[in-house]
């Protein structure tokens, strides 16, 4: 049992929708009848932290085409005289165009949530949970000061409720709780675009990172009443973190791994929704000299994306998707689950970029990549490409790799039989001896001495044996070196064993050469010194 | 105004706050006029059952015995697990053809004349006719596209009820093999699959399902199911409503969760919670309890 979880009512109280408008000229929207107050005595509300972020889970009312249901809503004069206009909607990774407007209107925005089988890398099927039927969903843009007219369509096959906060709306849940909506239902709210900014909009509906994690997420582009710089490209790409039950890349159809999403170990993180979704023929495109715009968000749900474009430096950062003050010059941008930003860069050379989360374990492991196709004449003033390719030789002494060393050939032409027992005894020798006699058997000054090029073992090579066999305490010099330390005997090597890293010590590093059997080493061994 | 809680009382009732069925029906047609039709339909619905000493057989039902259950949310205070009294519950969705039986007998239910305070327009949407399923409906798939109100008749007109939210719930935490079902690695496997899955067509026939430890079948893989108080889970507080400062101290008021990590038991509850009682859905469905002895 996991201890409760409890929320401030003023958490909940933000995905009441019974709030009275303050300033807004919006009054509520009455055909959202106002819910019957909870009888006295009953405890109000509220929920632990998966359904206060659920907004909004239900709590109050919704549209409803109940013929009993009065329609009584009207929009206040000075919003109702808007002119109305269909809101352009588009698929990622395009934007709509830009707004020639310089007065406000009524935008109605028809958005359907559709739950659908699509790929998410070759061969691996996903059910996805859309916002028009793309991952991210349709992108939205609107002016500063419009009024928003949103219907949220569920589709008569989804299996569940689903709802939207756009992070763009002023009020209780984002409209969460308004747009709550029952498959084979649709929900309509309004709300004034009151700040200008590059929003997230998501799925709100419990358990919320489910129905985020199944792709419910887009963006709403809200222009300043001014505009923004004309450019010659626009993109939309968002991020998302995905959890399936099985490994990235294993076949057929995927379900959604709820512990995997609890621990935040996502099986992909990816850019537009699939594997390769802008790879190969969905790569973005344009051509030397073009102004590149791109609006770029998270969806989450959990991972915060290092944004970045290999090869590019973005010459204006949006950050957090505000027009107020932008960065100049930047790398890399942080963009956090339910944020995103606006970067412009002007391409110069031509080529391929890549578009990474540059915690690259992501790019190169969970598809978070992407790329940008740049065509157009080559600009050497910028970037020369590869002008030399020549041999390289060190000027000092170019070390040796530790496998050539340990792996160093024996004295050539061994019996075979001796041959063998070198090998076998190299094995043993890298898993136990190494560690105190050092890889290459130099030992390590006072500690541990050296076993190549041992006057001490060129001595006496079975004493070697009977060391080995029964550890060895006290002073002993080698190569005229004094070491007093103890070396434990390993007993657990078999006679085999002791024969073959015997052998293969005096075979190695300029030592004598020779083998001992495991016979001796028996012998050796059982011998009363 | 009599409280629909004291209407429903009259039944074995372990939480009387999930029993809110005027309000919850209140909330969601919101004409007054229509209450007192609704406190007769409810009367009707919640008519008390002859008494007995002992279970009867019951047809076609599994007897759920007596039990705690541990909810995914419960109001504040409550305790940790729920104890849900023995009783009866179908051993299978209701299917098209028992509903046939029922809208033949039943005319005011057929699609064309059922009242529209009632249902919405998608009212049994995927049958042919008014007495014909079709083939988009097969007799012994589940009937869907049918409103609380709907199912509420049905379960009357057949002497039986609809199971609460507790019920349900507890029948449900039944695996196949194991009793918690959250432990049951093939009982959860169906359980993802299904939900990963937008609505099909045409849906299987019920007499595939597989039983649960109760016995009880084709709870997975389905349809979602009504419960006679599918809305009772969130109760709103509203900045005006006057107890705003008593909810605003934890625990004062409110619902806690018992198991964040129960993904599957939240999408029932939002599915519950996005229902009015005259909604109709596609995957949406339902099957009946009663009561065991007085």
């Amino acid at each position: 049992m996991k201890p409760f979880h409890c929320i401030p009512s003023q958490i909940i109280q933000a995905s009441s929708e019974a709030i009275a408008p303050v300033d807004t000229p919006l009054p509520r929207l009455s055909r959202h009848r106002a819910a019957p107050r909870a009888p006295a005595g009953l405890p109000t509300v509220i929920a632990g932290l998966a359904l206060a972020l659920a907004a909004c889970l239900p709590l109050v009312a919704r549209a409803d085409d109940d013929p009993s249901s009065p329609r009584a809503f009207q929009l206040p004069p000075e919003l109702a005289s808007l002119p109305v206009e269909e809101a352009v909607l588009t698929s990622p990774p395009f934007v709509p165009p830009p707004i020639k407007r310089d007065y406000p209107a009524r935008v109605v925005v028809h958005l359907e949530v559709r739950e659908i089988v699509r790929p998410i890398a070759d061969g691996t099927l996903y059910t996805f949970w859309t916002f028009g039927g793309t991952v991210p969903g349709s992108f939205l843009r609107v002016r500063e000061g419009d009024l928003i007219d949103f219907h949220l369509e569920n589709s008569p096959t989804s299996k569940l409720p689903h709802n939207i906060d756009m992070h763009a709306v002023t009020g209780p849940g984002g409209g969460a709780v308004a747009s709550f909506t029952a498959p084979g239902h649709s929900s309509e709210f309004m709300f004034r675009a009151l700040k200008p900014g590059l929003y997230v909009y998501h799925c709100a509906t419990a358990p919320v990172p489910m129905h985020i994690g199944n792709g419910m997420y887009g963006m709403v582009l809200v222009e300043p009443k001014g505009g923004l710089p004309p450019v010659d490209k626009e993109y939309y790409v968002m991020q998302g973190d995905f959890y399936t039950t099985g490994a990235y890349g294993d076949p057929g159809l995927q379900s959604f791994d709820a512990a995997k999403s609890i621990d935040e170990r996502p099986t992909y993180v990816l850019f537009n929704g699939s594997v390769g979704a802008l790879t190969g023929a969905g790569a973005l495109t344009a051509k030397v000299g073009d102004r590149v715009r791109i609006y770029f968000g998270v969806g989450g749900p959990n991972l915060t994306s290092s944004f970045h474009i290999i090869g590019e430096i973005f010459d204006r950062v949006y950050p957090d998707g505000t027009f107020g003050h932008p960065l100049e010059d930047v790398q890399t941008t942080t963009v956090p689950p339910g944020s995103a930003t606006v970067v412009e860069f002007r391409v110069k050379v031509p080529g391929t970029y890549l578009l990474v989360d540059h915690a690259l374990s992501r790019a190169f492991n969970q598809g978070a990549l992407g790329m940008l196709k740049v065509s157009g004449p080559e600009n050497r003033n910028v970037y020369s490409g590869k002008v030399s390719y020549t041999l390289f030789h060190s000027s000092g002494p170019a070390p040796q790799p530790v496998s050539a060393i340990v792996n160093a050939p024996a004295t050539p032409a061994l019996p075979s039989p001796v041959l063998a027992q070198v090998n076998r005894g190299r094995v043993v020798f890298n898993q136990i001896c190494f560690a105190c006699h050092q890889p290459n058997g130099q030992g390590l000054p006072t500690l541990f001495p050296p076993l190549a090029g041992s006057d001490f073992l060129k001595a006496n090579p079975e004493r070697a044996a009977r060391i080995v066999t029964h550890g060895l305490t006290g002073p002993v010099t080698v190569n005229g070196k004094a070491f007093n330390n103890i070396m434990p005997a390993q007993s657990q090597l078999s006679d085999q064993q002791v024969a073959d890293v015997l052998t293969f010590v005096l075979n190695s590093w300029g030592n004598p050469g020779g083998n001992l059997t495991p016979a001796r080493v028996h012998e050796i061994r059982n011998a009363t010194q | 105004m009599a409280t629909p809680a004291t209407i429903r009382d009259t039944r074995p009732c372990p939480s009387g706050l999930r029993h809110h069925v005027l309000d919850t029906v209140g909330r969601f047609l919101g004409s007054p006029s229509v209450i007192p039709v609704l406190i007769g339909l409810a009367c009707l619905a919640v008519a008390p059952l002859p008494s007995v000493g002992l279970p009867l057989p019951a047809p076609g039902m599994v007897l759920i015995p007596a039990g705690l259950y541990t909810p995914s949310l419960r109001n504040t205070g409550d305790s940790a697990t729920i104890p849900v009294p023995a009783f009866y519950l179908d051993e299978f969705p209701v299917t098209n053809a028992q509903f046939l039986d029922f809208v033949r007998s039943h005319p005011q239910w057929r699609r064309s004349h059922a009242a529209r305070l009632f249902v919405d327009g998608n009212y049994l949407a995927n049958w042919a006719g008014d007495l014909d399923p079709g083939p988009l409906a097969p007799p012994d798939a589940p009937v869907v596209d049918v409103s609380w109100f709907a199912a509420e008749a049905y379960a009357a007109a057949a002497g039986k009820r609809l199971p609460s939210t507790d019920e349900w719930e507890y029948a449900f935490s039944s695996g196949y093999t194991l009793r918690d079902a959250r432990l049951d690695p093939a009982f959860q496997h169906d359980l993802y699959a299904w939900l990963a899955l937008p609505a099909p067509p045409t849906l299987p026939d019920v007499r595939a399902g597989r039983a649960n430890t109760f016995g009880v079948r084709a709870m997975v893989g389905y349809v979602w199911e009504w419960v006679d108080d599918f809305n009772s889970a969130l109760l709103s507080s509203s900045p005006d409503s006057g107890d705003a400062a008593a909810a605003r101290v934890c625990g004062s008021g409110g619902f806690s969760a018992g198991d964040l990590t129960n993904y599957a038991a939240f999408m029932r509850i939002a599915l519950r919670s996005s229902l009015k009682a005259r909604d109709t859905v596609s995957s949406l469905g339902f099957r009946c309890a009663k009561d065991v002895g007085p």
